[in-house]
């Protein structure tokens, strides 16, 4: 087991250079940032000390040498644009993304999962294919049409809710959090149910075809031989046993959550860090790029490396079938 | 059924049954052609700047222009007419989504059925790299490219493909392992006949049903895609109006209520979408063994 987990590590580790080594290189072809940073009618002694300053100068292996040992201090540099150090700024944008995908990932296994069961206790019941035709459309619909959808029925239309943005946030531990008032809830709302339709339609179709397989179970057949009801059925046995893949999808689910905030940030100005890399593609800010692709790359690494391990502490083969 | 029927007519016959699936092929197909005929059909040259009125702009659905006809969906900011431009968005979506699908179709199978064919090293390296990338969601690798290599139709073709091309070698690397070891090619093999022959014209046709219900899918995803990264401004340049692009134009009019700017496009692009995927589900129902009669 030792060994296993060695060798995936380094496996990370590896796969953390090259990942590296990429988005550096890839991000560095985009264009001239010096353009962006400096105004056109600037000195050429301005010029010059911002160049260096950047080190933009140097070469560019030795600027991704720089680059990676400022990386192993854990100094991502300066944002271009905001000039505050990236991983601070990252950092301060992460909580409303954070509060975003965890809404929308728990709005979606709350009401999901429950659905779901439903469609897979009673597939013939009507309320049971509208939902599995609603899912039809979560997964083929574009997030991004969604949320105009939703911003124009319930911000336009119906002036209900807050077309965009984030209002008033409540500080907990230095934090700004929105679920804690009113007003941040409503904004939240809108967002979260945006990002969460996706993840909806596939918890209830989890959901689903595990209730399927198991209410054929000679299980459920004792269970009811035994006089419980059908109540105490679904809840103490049937969600038991479909709630292992349905925890597995929710692990893996948050990550890439966190990755298609991008658009629903966008829409509604979350203000998260989605919308911080969409602005900073639009503003050539380097560091910030680069930055925030490491941070997600190493994000599911780390997923990855958990799933593994967890998979080998659960079935003994894979230890050993590893080459 | 006709006991002389060819696969191919009898897979049409099975696929007849589903009404649904009916309807969708239909609709697929009626959007694709009014999309590459969009010249013939539409009422307006959207992109001829000669021909837009700004008084006529903003205009609701229904609204009569000054050229005389009737715009059934409303007009953009330009004065441009909405269903014109939304058949010219649609054609160079369709033939984004159609060129990245067949290119990662191309690249994936020909990797997939190497590395089963060839395995060892090769084999781990390429299925290793397939599967790290199937592990990061597709949107972030397409997001990531775009914004790398910049925007223009071969850029985004090649963000797509990089995104897409792991799900076809997934997929054909899991059917030719399975072909692998079958007579045949064991046959084909004591041949004098090349190994690239037996791998490409044996072993790949017989992949094939897996591939196609993955190419139906993936078109319909390379079309979301597409628009998604045009939506957020990374996708196509100004000069190539996709839908994506024609939804993000009207974003800024919505708040006013105008919401036919973007919601017309959005859907067309979603009819289109569905209905390649309801497609696509039909044909992998009628392909897969375990509901076969």
């Amino acid at each position: 087991m030792l060994g296993f987990l060695i060798q995936r590590l380094l496996q990370a580790a590896v796969v953390m250079l090259v990942i590296s080594a990429l988005v550096f290189i890839g991000v560095f072809a985009i264009g001239n940032p010096i353009d962006v940073l400096i105004s056109p009618d600037a000195t050429q002694q301005i010029r010059l000390d911002t160049i260096a300053r950047y080190g933009l100068d140097q070469p560019l292996w030795r600027q991704y040498l720089a680059f990676l040992e400022r990386l192993l201090h854990g100094d991502f540099g300066r944002s271009f644009v905001y000039n505050m150090p990236v991983l601070e700024l990252i950092l301060s944008r992460l909580p409303a993304t954070f509060e975003l995908a965890l809404a929308a990932v728990l709005g979606a296994t709350l009401i999901g999962v429950p659905l779901g069961m439903f469609a897979g206790y009673r597939p013939e019941h009507p309320l049971a294919r509208i939902a599995m035709g609603v899912s039809v459309l979560g997964f083929s619909v574009p997030t991004f049409w969604i949320g105009l959808v939703l911003i124009l029925t319930f911000a336009v239309w119906l002036p209900w809710l807050p077309a965009g943005s984030r209002g008033a946030t409540v500080s907990v531990l230095g934090v700004g959090w929105s679920f804690l008032t009113v007003e941040g809830l409503r904004h939240l709302l809108l967002p979260a149910l945006n990002l969460s339709l996706f993840k909806l339609a596939m918890m209830m179709r989890l959901a689903r075809a595990g209730t399927r397989e198991v209410m054929l179970t000679d299980m459920v057949k004792f269970a009811r031989a035994s006089g419980q009801s059908e109540w105490t059925i679904l809840r103490r046995h049937v969600l038991r046993l479909i709630s292992i893949p349905i925890v597995t999808v929710f692990g893996l689910e948050f990550g890439s959550t966190l990755a298609f905030a991008v658009v629903t940030e966008t829409i509604f100005s979350w203000p998260g860090v989605g919308k911080l890399i969409i602005d900073s593609i639009q503003s050539l800010d380097r560091p910030v790029m680069v930055a925030y692709l490491m941070l997600v790359a190493l994000l599911f690494i780390l997923i990855n490396l958990t799933v593994d391990v967890v998979y080998a502490l659960l079935d003994p083969r894979l230890r050993t079938r590893n080459r | 059924m006709k006991p002389a029927a060819t696969p191919a007519a009898q897979f049409w016959e099975e696929f007849r049954e589903s009404k649904v699936a009916l309807v969708a092929l239909a609709v697929v197909v009626a959007v694709a052609a009014a999309a590459l005929a969009a010249p013939l059909f539409a009422p307006q040259d959207p992109y001829d700047i000669a021909k837009l009125v700004l008084a006529d702009a903003r205009r609701p659905p229904g609204h009569v222009g000054s050229a005389g006809y009737v715009h059934w969906l409303g007009t953009d900011a330009q004065g441009r007419d909405l269903f014109s431009a939304i058949l010219y968005g649609l054609r160079i979506s369709v033939q984004i989504g159609v060129a990245a699908g067949a290119i990662a179709f191309t690249l994936g199978a020909t990797l997939g059925t190497t590395a089963a064919f060839v395995g060892g090293r090769v084999e781990s390296l390429i299925m290793r790299t397939v599967d790290l990338q199937l592990s990061f969601p597709a949107i972030l690798l397409a997001l990531v490219l775009s914004a790398v290599l910049g925007q223009g139709k071969a850029q985004l073709i090649v963000a797509l493909v990089t995104a897409q091309y792991a799900y076809f070698a997934r997929t054909a690397h899991g059917a030719a392992t399975a072909e692998r070891v079958k007579d045949y090619v064991e046959a084909a093999l004591s041949t004098p006949l090349p190994v690239r022959t037996v791998v490409f014209r044996h072993i790949l046709p017989n992949c094939m049903p897996p591939l196609i219900v993955v190419a139906t899918l993936q078109v319909a995803n390379s079309i979301a895609l597409e628009a998604t990264l045009s939506f957020l401004g990374l996708g196509l340049p100004v000069t190539e109006p996709s839908l994506g692009m024609l939804i993000a134009n009207g974003f800024q009019y919505l708040l006013s209520g105008r919401y036919w700017i973007s919601i017309y496009p959005g859907v067309a692009l979603i009819v289109l979408i569905v209905a390649i995927n309801l497609v696509g589900d039909r044909i992998r129902d009628q392909l897969n063994p375990k509901l076969r009669r």
